[in-house]
């Protein structure tokens, strides 16, 4: 079930949000934008968040590293890490080609509605083109 | 395009591990013209630049490279700089200093009052009416051994010589800043664009390519060469930061000897040191470095991943008592991760097959 970029929600800060239901409750899977993956360019290293904690919106989870810098990952939900994608970190070169599907870092329960900052894919088209 | 040091420089072209690959394998071109560029002239130039600089200049002989250090009177470093010995065509002499770009401006306030001593020199800013290429790599040689009037083959390392190219001069040293075999070129300003195509055009069949600020960094890190502002600052001697090659204290006198003198004889008490962080994880600059039983001993000056090695390297500045220890730990943002000791440079190139 490849996912597709059209359908999901963006956070300013790059990641993007795949919203699903699972009986009754709402989860988000969690994971950064091939725009940001091209961005950031030369992946060495990703550091994940523990499962069952809790996050706010806009809240630091994590950070990926290039070979230049270091890049905050934020939180574009709030509620609580009930899954990481731990095979992610050793395998980062494969977030060029696929940062939407093998790309996802981590699944949040919801504890509330999303944000209404996160953008539409249109709108976050329009940031990546401005920030060129 | 990122500003640095007044002029606006690509952190990369196509990628810094890429370009970093390029230069360890074929090799790469820099853009280095941000460099400052100072030539001195006149009677005593020589003695001029030999009283403020660590190294010893009155000995040199046209044609020779050194690196050196400016020091202020407390033995802090005002800059890490390259002096030449050069003779143009017409056998004229001058000495050509290659200061970095951030201490430019520093650099030439410093010289001011102690040029009023040597009233003969004269020392003129080319900074802005010339530009620098770096070529480095195992093919830099090879391929511009047809592009000037001299092949620069018969130079060796650490030495210079003035030719031309369609009879426009150009400065040539083999020297660099990656820690491969390769030149440095001088050229007038309005030149730079045709030289740096020229070299590029020369260089596509072996695989030159472009490289920036990134890889530059990459490559020096891994050479274990030192950059000014994080393993060099006004804090810091250079014997305290490991280069003592770069000073020569036997029956001379210059600016900053007494205090490099002190330190050489009580030994220093700090040091600086490679570390090899454990796990995928870099270190970057200001990180702590603890004791194996978690002390903070010192700070990571200069870190990221080794893109030859394929691990994250690091070098720090600790406490000489600690400066033996077997293992070490370093502060990565919050996290503690064990580092080991290794010897600097990380990475030797293969010596030449001639």
């Amino acid at each position: 079930m490849a996912r597709d970029p059209s359908t999901l929600r963006y956070a300013e800060t790059h990641e993007w949000v795949d919203v699903q239901e699972e009986g009754g409750d709402k989860f988000a899977t969690i994971g950064i934008s091939a725009f940001a993956v091209e961005q950031l360019n030369d992946l060495v290293y990703m550091d994940l968040p523990e499962v069952g904690r809790t996050l706010e919106v806009g809240e630091e989870f994590g950070e990926v590293e290039s070979v230049k810098a270091v890049s905050p990952l934020y939180s574009p939900v709030a509620g609580e890490v009930v899954a990481v994608h731990t095979d992610l970190p050793d395998n980062l070169d494969n977030l060029n080609d696929d940062a939407f599907d093998f790309g996802w870092i981590l699944k949040v329960k919801l504890s509330a509605d999303l944000p209404d900052s996160l953008m539409d894919y249109a709108a976050y088209q329009k940031q990546c083109s401005e920030a060129g | 395009m990122v500003p640095f040091a007044g002029y606006e420089m690509p952190i990369q072209y196509e990628g810094i591990v890429a370009e970093h690959q390029a230069c360890r394998t074929k090799a790469a071109l820099f853009d280095v013209s941000h460099m400052g560029r100072l030539r001195f002239d006149g009677d005593h130039a020589a003695e001029f630049l030999d009283h403020v600089l660590t190294r010893r200049v009155t000995d040199m002989v046209p044609g020779q490279v050194r690196y050196g250090m400016v020091c202020n009177a407390e033995g802090g470093v005002l800059d890490d700089v390259l002096v030449s010995f050069l003779q143009t065509p017409s056998e004229r002499r001058f000495h050509l200093l290659v200061v970095n770009a951030s201490n430019r401006e520093k650099i030439l306030k410093w010289f001011e009052p102690h040029l009023a001593d040597f009233p003969t020199v004269t020392m003129s800013d080319r900074t802005e009416l010339t530009a620098m290429i770096a070529i480095q790599g195992p093919m830099a040689i090879e391929v511009c051994k047809k592009l000037f009037s001299i092949d620069p083959s018969r130079l060796k390392n650490y030495n210079a010589f003035i030719t031309d190219q369609f009879k426009k001069p150009v400065i040539v040293s083999r020297t660099g800043y990656t820690g491969e075999d390769g030149l440095e070129l001088i050229v007038r300003a309005e030149e730079a664009h045709r030289v740096w195509e020229n070299v590029l055009l020369a260089g596509r069949e072996a695989g030159f390519v472009p490289a920036g600020l990134g890889a530059r960094d990459t490559l020096r890190m891994e050479a274990g060469m030192p950059l000014y502002g994080h393993e060099l600052d006004e804090t810091i001697d250079p014997i305290t930061a490991g280069l003592k090659f770069g000073c020569n204290l036997k029956d001379r006198h210059f600016i900053g000897e007494e205090a490099l003198r002190a330190v050489a004889e009580q030994g220093p008490t700090r040091r600086r040191i490679g570390l090899l962080p454990t796990g995928k994880r870099p270190a970057r600059e200001g990180c702590d470095v603890l004791s194996a039983d978690g002390e903070k001993i010192g700070q990571v000056t200069s870190g990221g991943p080794s893109p030859t090695l394929g691990v994250p390297i690091a070098m720090a500045t600790i406490d000489a008592k600690h400066a033996k220890d077997a293992s070490f730990q370093i502060d990565i943002r919050g996290k503690t991760t064990d580092a080991l000791p290794t010897k600097l440079p990380f990475y030797k190139r293969p010596p030449a097959a001639s």
